[in-house]
């Protein structure tokens, strides 16, 4: 069966490869686009959802909307399968859009990773302790300043394994969009072993491929990981000013 | 003279919890008021309610004259004038020290970069801060990342600090670094309003002290008469715990 495994991927490889590059492509196109509507979604739903004391009744109503549409998002799209969701938007869209299969599987994965990108921020919004914010807040930082420059990095931080993570499901995941015919590795795998009625062979090629691409993508967001929590070894200092005690100036009349 | 800061009537519930009962008091330019008090008797909030990180339920407060708590006020304006040093420091964990000190300078009072990192570096040189600029603050004891914090605050140009038990959360060996910071600062003239339980401090740099229980007022004056011939009862009780 290995010889036979072998004979297949060296002689296929290049409809493999082509099937690799597209699947390498909605995973990590579908990734960064999801993680920029989960960055707008979570953080939008993590102010929406509590009302400051001082907001005006508008204020509140807005809010509330916002939040509500938020929600109808977040829950259908983690709430069905996304090969449910390919087959229903590129079928129902084709009319619109008409449009290639490819564009229409990294839509698809991205609208569908922001669902969940969202809440994964959401959580590491969340998990950012309120005395950041009451800081920035008692230094005059409006809301959005105040989620731009101290929480949301922190919150991203935070995510960031859950993030990676994401990416991870993604690369497996993108397989289920060979049912709108995206020729991604799953679909050109099937391919290969229909035209050779060797499914049990091509497809341990097939999952010896997902296993590397899958590993090594989980070690490199280790090693990344590792490098955010490392401090700064040694930090440059003050060479312009002395160090002086408070001088008394004015004021105390 | 106008003061800077004026409260009248103030009163703040939290549910059936009333924490603030008729607050009446009001700070001068210069003056440096210590709030002492057992735990939970509202000293806490009533800071936070000065700089609006809690709204009061009913009352006044007046910054020179004019009441922050109607109309169209600027909250965040308003907040960048009332300086807040917390008791659990609330550096930026996501910026170096320096950056601590400029990010407000920046964004709120828009500043450039260059007059920023000025500002930053004097003032941190002011608290003996100077060669950890670059240090993130989980580098930093608890004493450094208070001294960096009041750096911070500092930084905005506040017409009142107020402190929210600076060195409750401190070993006590870092307190003293602390205090002499704060010290400095009450006698360069700046105003200064100061939860605490340090009652040295207290005695020695306040020019006002204010005795808190339940939400009420119970005493205010000046430090040697509050210290040594306490009026009220509870003040004396409370005192007497400490000073023993």
């Amino acid at each position: 069966m290995f010889a036979s495994a072998i004979d297949i991927a060296v002689k296929y490889w290049p409809m493999f490869w082509a099937g690799i590059k597209t699947t390498l492509l909605l995973s990590i196109t579908g990734t960064v686009i999801g993680l920029l509507i989960g960055l707008v979604v979570g953080s939008v739903r993590s102010v929406c959802s509590k009302s400051e004391s001082r907001d005006s009744g508008v204020a509140k109503a807005v809010k509330k909307i916002v939040y509500f549409i938020t929600c109808v998002y977040v829950e259908f799209f983690r709430g069905t399968p996304m090969m449910v969701q390919a087959v229903f938007l590129y079928y129902g869209l084709k009319p619109v859009f008409n449009w290639d299969t490819t564009v229409a599987g990294i839509c698809i994965i991205s609208i569908n990773t922001g669902a969940y990108m969202a809440e994964i921020l959401r959580s590491g919004l969340q998990s950012v302790d309120v005395g950041q914010t009451e800081a920035a807040r008692s230094i005059g930082m409006t809301p959005a300043q105040t989620m731009f420059h101290v929480v949301l990095p922190q919150g991203v931080k935070n995510a960031f394994p859950a993030i990676g993570n994401e990416f991870v499901v993604n690369i497996k995941d993108s397989s289920v969009l060979n049912a709108i015919s995206v020729t991604e590795l799953f679909f050109q795998s099937n391919k290969i072993a229909g035209s050779i009625f060797k499914f049990t062979d091509t497809f341990l090629v097939t999952a010896l491929v997902y296993l590397v691409l899958t590993f090594t993508t989980t070690r490199i967001l280790r090693a990344i990981e590792i490098r955010m929590h490392r401090p700064p070894s040694s930090y440059p200092t003050s060479q312009t000013v002395p160090e002086a005690r408070i001088k008394p100036e004015g004021g105390a009349q | 003279m106008e003061h800077i800061v004026e409260i009248k009537n103030l009163k703040k519930h939290f549910g059936e919890l009333r924490v603030l009962d008729d607050i009446n008091f009001h700070i001068d330019k210069g003056d440096v008021i210590t709030v002492i008090g057992s735990s939970g008797s509202g000293k806490s909030t009533l800071l936070r309610c000065i700089n609006l990180l809690e709204i009061p339920d009913d009352g006044e407060i007046l910054l020179h004259g004019k009441d922050i708590l109607k109309g169209e006020l600027d909250v965040n304006k308003h907040r960048a004038k009332v300086g807040m040093v917390f008791q659990s420091f609330n550096l930026f964990n996501n910026m170096s020290v320096l950056k601590n000190c400029m990010i407000g300078q920046m964004t709120v009072l828009k500043r450039s970069k260059e007059e920023s990192q000025k500002k930053a570096e004097q003032l941190l040189a002011t608290v003996g801060m100077s060669s950890f600029i670059g240090a993130s603050p989980a580098q930093l004891s608890g004493g450094q990342r208070q001294r960096v914090a009041i750096a911070r605050a500092l930084c905005m140009d506040p017409e009142v600090l107020l402190f929210d038990e600076p060195t409750s959360a401190l070993d006590p060996e870092m307190v003293g670094g602390v205090l002499a910071v704060m010290k400095d600062l009450a006698k360069s003239g700046l105003t200064m309003i100061v939860v605490t339980h340090e009652m040295g401090f207290a005695r020695e740099v306040s020019s006002r002290v204010v005795f808190m229980d339940s939400g009420i007022i119970l005493e205010e004056g000046p430090p040697e008469q509050i210290f040594t011939a306490p009026k009220n009862e509870r003040t004396r009780e409370f005192l007497s715990r400490y000073l023993a």
